[in-house]
């Protein structure tokens, strides 16, 4: 496996730097920066520090006993990743970017957020720091996910909705982008997914490496050996390339990143960019990309907003070339489904976003023998997503006529 | 000689800046733009820039970002601008300059779009999200056909930046003269002098400022430095402005207006 990417930021193809040239500089500025503190030991163990002492680093590998037992197939591991501070795996990326920030002496964050887990864990990680924090996020996500814009404004984050294009996701990144540009001098951007341009998927990739790195170590001390299939979910990819990474180079290791199928493929109303997408260029890469014949970037759906995102991170566009791993898709209907499974037999409520990976796990796990493993990320936890389950479910949690939250 | 070349070479000769408007095609409409074209080339623009809708420009303002939307919700497509330039090249030889993001020109395939860009009469292309470092996948394209392909230099440019350029570019340098999206902020004339200066000494082409110049005045003060003063957003809010027919003798006004500041700024 050649290392990748490779010093211009591509993967094979994919990646790379499609952006304004007014963002060139700063660009290589980061670069510079993140090569000279990746090496350092000081940076590596305050990050190391904040993890033990602050998100709750390492996670719980945790065998799912029941769950297995009903599949009656593998073993199937969950890595617990909705144990993390704030609940998911995002913070992982925003301590880790939040320290380079600092060592680059920037004095302001900017973020964009879909369902706002990202923004929640940008304004986590610039309250910890002292820094001043402004988040983007499409108004029509602004309105579904009013929890989450609450938090981060308790967090003391400016939560700025975004009018433009579909209000969404995306939309929230091209307006960071543009905030980036216009107050490039003294701004970090922290970018939430393993997407943008380089070096931004590499470093988030290797902030999310922890994951991968500890679940190694850790399914080898509870089963001895390594597992036989790793299971993420993907929207721009973060959670999974942060488990599979570590693994790549374990040849007998399977992996399966799982998008969003939304309410079908074949109805169009999807996120599955690596199944059903065209490469092209979004964000400041070349990856595949949910795109019309004339080169317009589509608008994704999945009942999970962390997975409505109409391209993906590049090293997975590289990965699906490469057939290194295998993508496949699971449904809101398969998600929904996944989520109370895992409720009903081992008592966790997964996000919706990691209950595709727990959907993909009940199709996988019975069909292999019973000696065999499956390790699933489960990124991250339920809580912020209980009012779209109830109402996929057809359930009021409120009296009619009450104000929605 | 290309026409952009024989362009910058008549504005040198008489000793003045060329005026470059920029039209958002298909906004609102591509027969509007067609009026706009016209309007444009009366009034004496030297190069027109027409822009290629994107629905996700990420170095717009909210001005070319909502322009863009019009033309896209009207169904605009990078084959119908080709023709509406293949239609002016009949009867004018004003040179054209693509002004666009990258995914709906790879989408219709490098060679496959230089080839009938040429053959439109398309002088060159501007690629906001493509620096020197990824022009790989069109700039050899658009040289096989004979076409320019036009770099952005920026505030933040360093001398590293303007060298990466200085290897790629052609035609002319579109120096952006405020650190931020099309249309926001007002350019320090000194700054942009300094720079413009600097980046036609380096690159050894004609340079064009634009970004976020409103109207005849401040375009007047760049075109004192400046090979040829841009504007854009300002057109487009004043179509934005005037729904209806009531747009042309407005925008014929503000064209000519913008034309003669830049054209007499050095005299």
């Amino acid at each position: 496996m050649p290392r990748l990417p490779d010093e211009r930021g591509h993967f094979g193809p994919y990646g790379g730097r499609y952006v304004s040239e007014t963002l060139m500089p700063a660009l290589f500025e980061l670069e510079r920066a993140y090569n000279r503190l990746r090496k350092e030991a000081r940076f590596k163990r305050e990050l190391r520090d904040l993890h033990e002492r602050y998100t709750g680093r390492p996670t719980p590998l945790y065998f799912a006993e029941r769950l297995t037992r009903t599949l009656g197939g593998a073993r199937v591991y969950l890595k617990r990743e909705d144990l993390c501070h704030t609940g998911a795996h995002k913070i992982n990326n925003t301590l880790g970017q939040i320290l380079l920030a600092k060592r680059m002496g920037k004095t302001r964050i900017i973020a964009e957020t879909g369902a706002g887990q990202h923004g929640v864990a940008t304004a986590t990680a610039a309250a910890l720091f002292g820094f001043k924090c402004e988040v983007y996020m499409g108004s029509e996500d602004v309105r579904r996910q009013a929890l989450n814009v609450f938090r981060m404004k308790l967090l003391g984050a400016t939560v700025h909705p975004v009018d433009s294009g579909s209000r969404t996701l995306k939309d929230a990144l091209n307006e960071a982008m543009r905030d980036w540009i216009t107050n490039v001098r003294d701004t970090f951007y922290i970018i939430g997914s393993v997407a943008g341009p380089h070096p931004y998927p590499m470093l988030v990739r290797d902030f999310q490496a922890v994951i991968g790195r500890e679940a190694r170590r850790q399914i080898r001390h509870a089963a001895g050996r390594l597992p036989d299939v790793l299971i993420a979910c993907v929207g721009g990819g973060s959670n999974a390339i942060g488990l599979f990474h570590p693994f790549l180079a374990d040849r007998s290791v399977r992996m399966v990143g799982v998008e969003a199928a939304g309410r079908g493929i074949e109805t169009g109303e999807h996120a599955a960019s690596l199944t059903a997408g065209h490469v092209g260029v979004l964000h400041g890469n070349k990856t595949y990309l949910l795109q019309s014949e004339t080169g317009q970037v589509q608008i994704a759906h999945s009942i999970s907003a962390g997975l409505d995102y109409p391209a993906v991170g590049p090293e997975h566009s590289y990965l699906k070339d490469s057939g290194r791993v295998a993508y496949e898709t699971a449904g809101d209907e398969a998600a929904v489904a996944a989520l109370r499974m895992l409720a009903e037999q081992e008592g966790i409520i997964a996000a919706l976003e990691s209950a595709h990976a727990v959907a993909a796990a009940i199709r996988i796990a019975p069909t292999l023998p019973r000696r065999a493993i499956v390790l699933v990320n489960l990124s991250g936890r339920g809580d912020k997503d209980m009012e779209t389950v109830a109402e996929h479910l057809g359930i009021r949690l409120r009296e009619p006529g009450e104000e929605r939250t | 000689m290309s026409r952009i070349a024989k362009t910058f070479a008549r504005l040198g000769d008489e000793r003045r800046a060329g005026f470059v408007p920029f039209l958002m095609a298909g906004d609102p409409g591509l027969d509007v733009t067609r009026e706009l074209l016209r309007a444009a080339i009366d009034a004496g623009a030297d190069l027109i820039e027409l822009g290629v809708p994107f629905s996700d420009p990420m170095a717009d303002g909210p001005v070319l970002q909502r322009s863009a939307e019009r033309a896209l919700a009207l169904g605009t497509t990078l084959t119908q601008v080709l023709e509406l330039v293949a239609e002016l090249r009949r009867d004018s030889q004003v040179p054209i300059v693509l002004f666009g993001y990258a995914n709906p020109l790879l989408r219709y395939g490098a060679e496959r779009f230089a080839r009938d860009a040429a053959t439109s009469g398309v002088d060159g292309v501007l690629c906001v999200d493509m620096p020197p470092e990824e022009a790989d996948d069109l700039e050899p394209a658009l040289a096989a056909a004979g076409l320019d392909m036009i770099f952005l230099l920026a505030p933040t440019s360093d001398r590293g930046r303007i060298d990466a350029v200085r290897a790629r570019a052609r035609g002319f340098v579109y120096y952006v003269s405020i650190t931020g999206t099309t249309g926001a902020g007002a350019p320090d004339p000194a700054a942009v002098a300094a720079m413009v200066g600097d980046v036609r000494s380096r690159v050894g082409l004609p340079v064009g400022v634009g970004f976020g110049i409103t109207g005849p005045e401040q375009a007047a003060t760049l075109a004192r430095a400046a090979d040829a003063v841009i504007v854009g957003s300002a057109v487009m809010r004043l179509v934005e402005e005037h729904p209806g027919p009531g747009f042309l003798p407005a925008a014929r006004a503000f064209l000519g207006d913008l034309a003669a500041a830049v054209h007499a700024a050095r005299g």
